[in-house]
C-alpha cells in the first residue's frame, strides 16, 4: 500500500530542458531566434580573437634565450621584454643604486598591504606616514643627498618614473584640490571668482597643452638664471591639472552635505576652518572617495603624456626600446606588455574603489 | 555703547571686516604673482631677442603640412597654418564623435542585453579599453597595426573600391556631373516635405488621436525623390575610384594613416565611456515607467520611442557631451603620432620656428577653452530646457 501511495504522489520533475545547465543555456543564450543569432555572433567573435591570441602569446611564443635570433617567427618574442626589463622598469637609473628604488617599493608595498588588511590598528598613522613622510624620504632616496650619490632626473625612467609622476600628482593635488573647492564655495566673491577661473582654465585645456606650457613657457616666467629641472616642470603641470579636476570632485561632496551640518557646526561656535576640518570635510571627502579614486586612475593613465615633452616614462621607454636596431619589429610585444601592466594597475584601483564604496555605504 | 563698537578688538573680530581683509590679501598676492611673472617674462624675452605681439601671424610660415583641408603651401602665413591645424583637429574630433557615438550606444545597449554572452562581451570591451591609457592605444593602432599593413601593391581591398595599406585608407570620391544640383534640391525638398508631414501628423494626433507613420513615409520620400531625380537627369553621379599607379594609389579620397589610427583609437576609447553613460541612462528609467506604458496599451516600439528614450536621454546627454568634449581635448594626442592637428602644427612646428611661446600656447589653449566653455553654456541651456516640470 505504501508503495502505491508513493507512486501516486510521485513528484513530477520539471522538464529537463528548463533546469540545470541546459535550462540556463536556453534561458540566457537561446531564448529566441534573434538571441540565438547574437549568441552565435558572440561565439564567432570569441573564436576569432582568443585562440589566435593564446597561440601568439603563449603556445608559439619564445621565452628562453637572449637574442632576437632565438625568437620564433609565429609567436610573441617575450625575450625582447626580458632582455630590456631593467630599462623598462627603471630607465637609465644606475644599476648599483637600484636598491634605493627597490627598498622604497618594499616600504610602499608593506604599508599598502597593511592598509588593505581589514581591522588593523594604527591605520591612520600608516596612512599619514605614506602621505607625508614617505614622499620626503623618497625625494632623498631617489635623487640623492645625505651621503647618497646624486642621480640626475634625466636618468629616471620606465615604470619607476610613471609611478613617481602619478604619485606626486596624486599626493600634492589632493590638498590643492580641496583648497580650490573650498575657495570656489567661499562666500567671499573675490576668492570664489579667482578659484573658479583657475579651475575652469585648467579643466578646459588638454593636458598636452599644459605640458607644452610647462616645458616652453615656464622658463620664461622665472627670473634669469633660475632653471627648473624638466621633470619638476612636468610635475607642476600635472599637479595643477589634476588639482583642478579633484577640486570639482570635492566640490560635489561639499554640495551634497546637508545644510544642517554647516548650521550645527556654526551653532557650536566653531570657526570656519575648524568647521571645515572637523565636521564638513571628513564627511564629504568620505562621500566622494570613489570619485577621487576615479580621478587618480585618470591621472595615472595621463602620465603617459609626458613622453611628448621628452621624458621617458613607462610607455616612452617601451617606445624607445622598440627603436633599438637590435630589437626592431617587436612593437606588438612591447604594447601588449605595457597594456597588461597599465590594465592591472587601473583595474585594481577601480575594483578597490568599488569595494570601498560598498564598505563606506553605511546608510544614514 | 559707541565706545564699545569702535574698540579695536571689535573691528578685528568682525566677520565682514575680516572677509574684506582676506579678500584684499588674496587679490594682492595674486596681482603680485602676476606682476612678478610678467616682469620676468618681459626681461627674458628681451634677453632672447623676442618681440611680443601677434605680428608673426602674418609672416610666411615656410613649412609644409602633410594634410590640409584648405589651400596651404609653405608660402602661406602662420595664421593659415593655425587655421589648417584647427580644421584638422575639428575633422578628427567630428569623425571620432560620430564613430564613438554609434559604437558606444551599441556596446551600452549590449551591456544590458538579456543574452548572457553578449552582455559579458560588452562588459569585457568596456573594462579592457577604459583601463588602458589612450596614448598606448593610439600607438598600438598606428605603429603596430597601420604601419605594419602591406605595401600599396598588396593592399587589403573591399569591393574593388576601398583600399587599405600602409599609406592610408583610399575610398572612392563621388563626382557630381551635370544636373547634380537637381539631386541636391530634391533631397532638400524631401526633407522639407517630411518636416511638413511631421507637423501635420502631430496636429492631427492632437485633435483626432489618429497616428501617421511619419518615420517610414519620410524615408520613402527621401529615397524616391533622390532616385527619381537621378533617373530624370540620367545618373550624373560618378565615382572617382582609387587606382594603383606605380607605387601608390591615384584618385579617390586618401585618408592618411595617422588620421585613421587616431580616429579609430579615439572612438574606441571614448566608446567605452559612452557605453557606461548609456547604460546608466537606461537603468535610470525605472521599471514602473515601462509597466505603466504597457498598461496604457503602447506597443514595445512605442514604449521605447515615447517613454524610455526621452527620459533616458535627459540623463544621458549631459555626461555624453562631456565625453565629446573629452574626445576633442584628447585629439591633441595627435602630436604623438604626427597627425597635423592644432597642437602639432601650431604649438609644435610654428612654436619651434618663431619662439613666440606665450602667444602661440595662449591661442591654442584659447581654442580649447572656447570649445569647453561653449559646451558648458549649451549644456546649461539644455538642462534648463529639459528640466522635468515639477509641481
Amino acid at each position: 500500500m505504501n508503495t502505491e501511495i508513493k507512486d501516486s504522489i510521485e513528484v513530477t520533475k520539471p522538464p529537463i530542458a528548463s533546469i540545470g545547465i541546459i535550462g540556463w543555456l536556453r534561458k540566457n543564450l537561446f531564448s529566441s531566434w534573434s538571441n540565438t543569432i547574437l549568441t552565435l555572433l558572440g561565439i564567432y567573435i570569441l573564436y576569432s580573437i582568443i585562440p589566435s591570441f593564446i597561440s601568439w602569446a603563449f603556445i608559439d611564443a619564445s621565452f628562453v634565450g637572449s637574442t632576437k635570433q632565438e625568437c620564433s617567427k609565429e609567436g610573441a618574442c617575450w625575450i625582447f621584454i626580458k632582455e630590456n626589463l631593467k630599462l623598462i622598469f627603471y630607465g637609465l637609473y644606475p644599476s648599483e643604486e637600484l636598491w634605493r628604488i627597490n627598498s622604497m617599493y618594499f616600504v610602499l608595498l608593506v604599508c599598502g598591504i597593511y592598509i588593505l588588511i581589514p581591522n588593523l590598528k594604527y591605520k591612520g598613522w600608516v596612512g599619514s606616514f605614506l602621505l607625508i613622510l614617505f614622499p620626503i624620504l623618497s625625494v632623498v632616496m631617489f635623487s640623492g643627498g645625505f651621503g647618497l650619490e646624486t642621480v640626475e632626473t634625466r636618468l629616471w625612467g620606465g615604470l619607476f618614473l610613471t609611478l613617481v609622476i602619478a604619485g606626486v600628482g596624486i599626493v600634492l593635488s589632493l590638498p590643492i584640490g580641496v583648497m580650490l573647492a573650498l575657495g570656489r564655495r567661499s562666500k567671499l566673491p573675490v576668492v570664489s571668482l579667482l578659484s573658479t577661473i583657475f579651475i575652469e582654465i585648467w579643466r578646459g585645456v588638454p593636458l598636452i597643452t599644459v605640458l607644452f606650457m610647462a616645458s616652453n613657457m615656464f622658463p620664461l616666467f622665472m627670473p634669469e638664471g633660475v632653471n627648473f629641472d624638466k621633470l619638476i616642470r612636468a610635475l607642476i603641470g600635472v599637479m595643477f591639472f589634476s588639482a583642478a579636476y579633484l577640486a570639482e570632485v570635492v566640490r560635489g561632496g561639499l554640495q551634497a552635505m546637508p545644510k544642517g551640518q554647516y548650521e550645527a557646526a556654526q551653532a557650536m561656535g566653531l570657526s570656519y576652518w575648524r568647521m571645515m576640518a572637523l565636521v564638513i570635510l571628513p564627511q564629504s571627502l568620505k562621500m566622494v572617495i570613489p570619485a577621487i579614486i576615479g580621478s587618480f586612475i585618470a591621472i595615472f593613465k595621463d602620465t603617459t603624456l609626458v613622453l611628448v615633452i621628452g621624458l621617458f616614462d613607462f610607455l616612452g621607454i617601451i617606445q624607445f626600446v622598440g627603436t633599438n636596431p637590435d630589437w626592431l619589429g617587436f612593437s606588438h610585444e612591447g604594447y601588449v606588455f605595457a597594456a597588461v601592466i597599465f590594465w592591472i594597475f587601473c583595474f585594481g584601483m577601480s575594483r578597490y574603489s568599488q569595494n570601498l564604496e560598498k564598505k563606506l555605504d553605511t546608510g544614514r | 555703547m559707541q565706545d564699545r563698537n569702535l574698540s579695536l578688538s571689535n573691528i578685528l573680530f568682525n566677520r565682514s571686516i575680516q572677509g574684506i581683509f582676506y579678500q584684499i590679501v588674496t587679490l594682492g598676492l595674486v596681482i603680485l604673482a602676476i606682476i612678478y611673472i610678467v616682469d620676468n617674462t618681459a626681461r627674458n624675452m628681451v634677453a632672447r631677442g623676442l618681440a611680443s605681439g601677434f605680428h608673426f601671424l602674418g609672416v610666411e610660415a615656410q613649412f609644409d603640412i602633410q594634410m590640409t583641408l584648405i589651400e596651404y603651401s609653405p608660402t602661406s602665413t602662420y595664421f593659415d597654418s593655425f587655421i589648417v591645424g584647427l580644421l584638422n583637429t575639428l575633422l578628427v574630433a567630428g569623425l571620432g564623435i560620430f564613430v564613438a557615438t554609434i559604437v558606444g550606444f551599441a556596446v551600452g545597449i549590449a551591456r544590458l542585453s538579456s543574452n548572457w554572452l553578449i552582455a559579458k562581451l560588452a562588459e569585457a570591451y568596456i573594462e579592457i579599453l577604459r583601463n588602458i591609457p589612450l596614448l598606448l592605444q593610439i600607438f598600438f593602432w598606428y605603429f603596430a597595426v597601420l604601419r605594419a599593413l602591406p605595401k600599396p601593391k598588396q593592399s587589403l581591398e573591399f569591393a574593388d573600391s576601398f583600399f587599405l595599406n600602409n599609406r592610408g585608407l583610399f575610398i572612392p570620391d563621388p563626382v557630381f556631373g551635370e544636373g547634380g544640383t537637381l539631386i541636391l534640391y530634391s533631397f532638400i525638398a524631401a526633407i522639407l516635405i517630411s518636416i511638413g508631414i511631421a507637423v501635420w501628423s502631430k496636429q492631427r494626433q492632437n485633435t483626432t488621436g489618429q497616428t501617421f507613420p511619419v518615420f517610414y513615409s519620410s524615408i520613402g520620400l527621401l529615397i524616391s525623390f533622390v532616385f527619381l531625380s537621378m533617373l530624370a537627369t540620367g545618373f550624373p553621379v560618378t565615382f572617382d575610384y582609387p587606382e594603383l599607379k606605380g607605387f601608390n594609389f591615384k584618385g579617390g579620397i586618401k585618408l592618411i594613416p595617422e588620421l585613421v589610427a587616431l580616429t579609430f583609437a579615439l572612438s574606441m576609447y571614448t566608446a567605452s565611456f559612452i557605453a557606461e553613460v548609456v547604460r546608466a541612462g537606461i537603468q535610470a528609467v525605472s521599471l514602473g515607467q515601462t509597466e505603466a506604458a504597457r498598461s496604457l496599451g503602447l506597443n514595445p516600439n512605442q514604449i521605447l520611442r515615447l517613454v524610455i528614450i526621452p527620459q533616458a536621454l535627459r540623463v544621458i546627454v549631459p555626461p555624453l557631451t562631456n565625453q565629446y568634449l573629452n574626445l576633442t581635448k584628447n585629439s591633441s594626442l595627435a602630436a604623438a603620432i604626427a597627425y597635423p592637428d592644432l597642437v602639432l602644427v601650431f604649438a609644435g612646428t610654428a612654436l619651434m620656428q618663431t619662439g613666440q611661446a606665450i602667444e602661440i600656447i595662449g591661442m591654442v589653449m584659447g581654442v580649447y577653452l572656447f570649445l569647453s566653455l561653449m559646451t558648458s553654456i549649451i549644456m546649461n541651456l539644455f538642462n534648463r530646457f529639459m528640466r522635468v516640470a515639477e509641481r
